[in-house]
């Protein structure tokens, strides 16, 4: 007699246990191996743009944010196309990359490296971003370029301006196209001579962290090179709101130009605080006293407000210039939201572009084939006249913008204007110049 | 078990069930499917989860046992990853002898701290330690640059001597922190049909660390040192007075706690070898606190819970933007969608502050204990339903629930 007690339960235990163990197998098969790190499989490619959605550089990460919203719209073949008709590469058809659709994901660094390696790892671990970019300031871009050189991804540097980003924390898998400290005090210096002449003693202001020191060793070594002596170099904490106990002390000590090492929300106080003072109207040594802002941006200026008038400083880009590039990107991106692009927008905009650019050119999302496309890339039409893409240390050489504030703005765009614009050569260095030396870029790294 | 109560067995054994399943726990939702946006099962987040976990654990010894608020935790997580770092740089990509040095610094450090600090108490002892954390964070960031690398952090690099290495093949890029010959990057892809789980050897790592600490810590709440520590919380002068001086056990157990933060940084910097001064600032003091008041001061499970909590919305919602909002709401008419992305709009993507805030808020108010107590009044309602009456025995039994 066969003993027959099937009881529901039993039943379904016991096809759950065998449905388990011939599922079993299936589990176990691991993907099939990816010659590098995060392959696009699918008939898309995910970019992670990863900017400071809160803290002090919040402005100019939404900005970027927008500029990358475009420039996706601009690959996947939307709206005017914007830069990409101006491009002396036309590898890039408006259809993606590589045929493949451009999606991305969008991270918060917070302005801090520990959040913004956080959030770069989320992408790339679970988003599968295959390049990443952003970064308003230069710790976090350093902090993020080394992740991604560690990860197997290509960084694509964004508002990055200090010299170790491509100086002694380069890295093979990051390139920058923003420019940085020593360019702005080679760009600086016949300027101020012109203007200044070249007796003058200058007094510094230095955001107390890497970027300010960086800054600071440049435009001092710019500006001794005209024969300005430098009475003294002051470091301001990054958190300081109020600048009054600083600037008080550069009325007596007989400087003559204060050059203010400062950017974003640090800048505007600290030229507010100067402005207050009636800097601007002392006579020192029988000469007017003159402020400098090495790094200017529109966002700063609009901050700083009547302030700027009158007061020079350097800058990557500015929606003004007249070429067909910068006209046909401030048109696409004055269309789709109403204002003119700031410096960050421009550079992350040409970021994206040039990967795309790279891949396209390249056949391949391999990070590997990317630098070699990348690397000592001559390319127009971004903006910035003539540029290239240099080997040696994965830095963009162009033409710097020496500009000055506005006296008399048409809009609140309309606050800075172009006086000069320093051609690349000028600007140029050797790759192991002191101040860029003891890096070096290593190997490309593909990942897995 | 393992000297233990039935009780806190059952807590190790199920705080280990879910430390070992946490790949598949977290990412509940198929890759490629809308929800999969929250999904939480990649291993920087996971290790997250258990690195923060530690460091709550241990900030809990302090103050939920002592009662003494801290507000300078992070000084030693900081200390901890430069340690750590700097063994990378000099010594070995091993993690041990860099986890070792790191927990062996931040409690020298914390001895150094505590002995000052803790000679006052309440909010002279918290203004004490954020004035410390403030100060190393301050240093770390500008004025010890040659040993902290100022804002850009502590970084491996190429030409480090790492004198018990032998040369890696590859000259031109860097070695990964590992554990005798397992590297803490390597990750194991398993799909599952739509699903994909990733198994991580950092993470595992982590997680059997947090196992030791977390017995370690039931350990310490069960002990006659604990109910020394309990002690000193309810009434200090009474203490006193009884003969009994409650410094040493104070500072004892503030050195123990800033050994668990530091062996938290140890962690966070072998499975991302960078130190950052960040990581010293106030906020990130404040976050450990947060961590253990949502989860439920003085629990062993809570601040884990909490720490989960903050960095789940720290990594998630900070990454949904209007691009997603729009595909999630797709299916309505256009005006409205346009109408939902709006009113969702600010607690997202750089709104996941808002949202932390406004949940933080609703747990003080509503669940004093934390997420813990949300976790009994769930489970007594439970049994309230399946035992009927019996009530009376239910509520006796939660009173007695772990380590109130």
């Amino acid at each position: 007699m066969s003993n027959n007690t099937f009881t529901r339960r039993g039943v379904l235990r016991t096809g759950a246990i065998a449905g388990a163990g011939v599922a079993l197998p299936t589990i176990f098969t691991a993907s099939s191996a990816a010659a590098y790190t995060n392959e696009p499989m699918g008939s898309s490619v995910t970019l992670g743009f990863n900017v400071p959605q809160t803290g002090p550089y919040a402005d100019e990460g939404a900005d970027e944010l927008r500029a990358y919203e475009l420039a996706v719209e601009h690959l996947n073949g939307g709206g005017d196309g914007g830069m990409l008709n101006t491009f002396s590469s036309d590898a890039l058809q408006g259809n993606g990359i590589l045929g493949k659709k451009v999606e991305y994901v969008t991270g918060d660094t917070q302005t801090k490296s520990d959040a913004a390696r956080a959030s770069a790892r989320s992408m790339i671990e679970k988003d599968g971003a295959i390049m990443v970019t952003g970064g308003s300031s230069s710790g976090v871009a350093i902090a993020v370029q080394g992740l991604c050189q560690e990860a197997g991804v290509i960084f694509m540097a964004g508002l990055t301006h200090s010299n170790d980003t491509t100086g002694k924390d380069k890295k093979a898998n990051g390139f920058r196209h923003f420019f940085n400290a020593y360019m702005s005090g080679a760009a600086l210096a016949p300027v101020l001579k012109q203007l200044y002449g070249s007796d003058r003693n200058a007094y510094h202001l230095t955001a107390d962290y890497t970027w300010g020191w960086t800054q600071e060793e440049s435009i001092v070594a710019a500006t001794e090179a005209l024969g300005w002596n430098t009475v003294n170099t002051v470091k301001t904490p990054l958190s300081a709101t109020d600048f009054s106990s600083y600037i008080a002390p550069v009325m007596n000590s007989g400087a003559d130009v204060l050059v203010l090492n400062h950017y974003g929300g640090n800048m505007v106080n600290s030229l507010t605080n100067a402005v207050q003072f009636g800097l601007r109207e002392k006579v020192v040594n029988g000469k007017n006293f003159e402020i400098v802002v090495p790094l200017y941006s529109r966002l700063m200026a609009r901050g700083a407000g009547e302030n700027v008038k009158g007061i020079h400083g350097s800058t990557n880009w500015h929606w003004s210039l007249q070429d067909d590039a910068s006209k046909a990107f401030v048109k696409s991106f004055g269309t789709k939201y109403g204002f003119p692009p700031s410096q960050a927008a421009h550079t992350v905009y040409c970021q994206t572009l040039l990967y795309a650019d790279a891949a396209q050119r390249a056949g391949t999302f391999n990070p590997c084939g990317i630098a070699e496309a990348l690397e000592g890339f001559e390319f127009d039409g971004l903006g910035n006249g003539k540029t290239l893409y240099r080997a040696a240390d994965h830095q963009c050489f162009k033409d710097v913008l020496v500009v000055r504030g506005k006296e008399n703005p048409q809009s609140e765009f309309d606050l800075l204007e172009v006086v000069e614009v320093t051609p690349a050569e000028q600007v140029t260095y050797e790759p192991d110049h002191p101040m860029f030396a003891g890096g070096a870029l290593g190997e490309c790294n593909p990942g897995s | 078990m393992l000297g233990l109560n039935k009780k806190d067995s059952v807590l190790l054994l199920v705080v280990t069930l879910l430390a070992i399943c946490a790949p598949f726990i977290l990412n509940p939702f198929p890759t490629g499917s809308a929800m999969a946006q929250f999904n939480a099962g990649y291993p920087d987040l996971m290790q997250r989860f258990v690195i923060f976990g530690i460091f709550a654990i241990g900030f809990n010894i302090l103050f939920g046992l002592t009662g003494y608020l801290s507000f300078g935790h992070a000084a030693f997580l900081g200390v901890g990853s430069y340690s750590a770092v700097w063994m990378f740089k000099l010594l070995s990509m091993n993690i041990i002898p860099a986890i070792t040095l790191s927990v062996l610094v931040a409690g020298v450090f914390a001895l150094l701290i505590g002995y000052v600090s803790l000679r006052r108490s309440g909010i002279y002892f918290a203004i004490l330690t954020l004035a410390f954390a403030q100060m190393s964070f301050n240093l770390a960031y500008s004025v010890l640059t040659p040993i902290t690398n100022g804002e850009t952090g502590l970084q491996l690099a190429l030409d480090d001597p790492r004198i018990l290495d032998a040369a890696p093949a590859n000259a031109g890029s860097l070695p990964y922190p590992s554990l005798f010959g397992f590297e803490m990057s390597d990750t194991y892809i398993m799909s599952a049909g739509a699903w994909q789980f990733q198994f991580s050897v950092g993470y595992y790592v982590c997680a059997i660390v947090l196992l030791v600490s977390f017995y370690l810590a039931m350990r310490l709440f069960r002990s006659p040192f604990g109910m020394m520590l309990r002690a000193i919380k309810s009434n200090q002068q009474r203490m006193n007075y009884t003969g009994l001086n409650a410094r040493p056990y104070a500072l004892a157990a503030f050195v123990i706690s800033g050994m668990y933060a530091g062996l938290a940084g140890g962690l966070m910097a072998s499975m991302d070898p960078l130190a950052g001064a960040e990581r010293m600032q106030w906020t990130a003091s404040g976050e450990v606190v947060l961590m253990t008041i949502l989860g439920g001061a003085g629990t062993l499970i809570g601040p884990v819970l909490g720490a989960g909590f903050i960095k789940y919305f720290e990594n998630i919602f900070s990454k949904i933007n209007d691009n997603i909002l729009h595909q999630w709401f797709a299916f309505m008419p256009d005006g409205i969608e346009d109408i939902m992305v709006t009113i969702v709009h600010p607690f997202i993507g750089k709104g996941w502050h808002l949202t932390l805030g406004i949940l933080f808020m609703l747990v003080v108010t509503f669940l004093p204990g934390g997420l813990v107590e949300g976790g009994q009044r769930i489970g007594r309602l439970f049994r309230r339903r399946k035992t009927g009456r019996n009530d009376n025995a239910d509520s006796t039994d939660s009173t007695k629930k772990p380590a109130e």
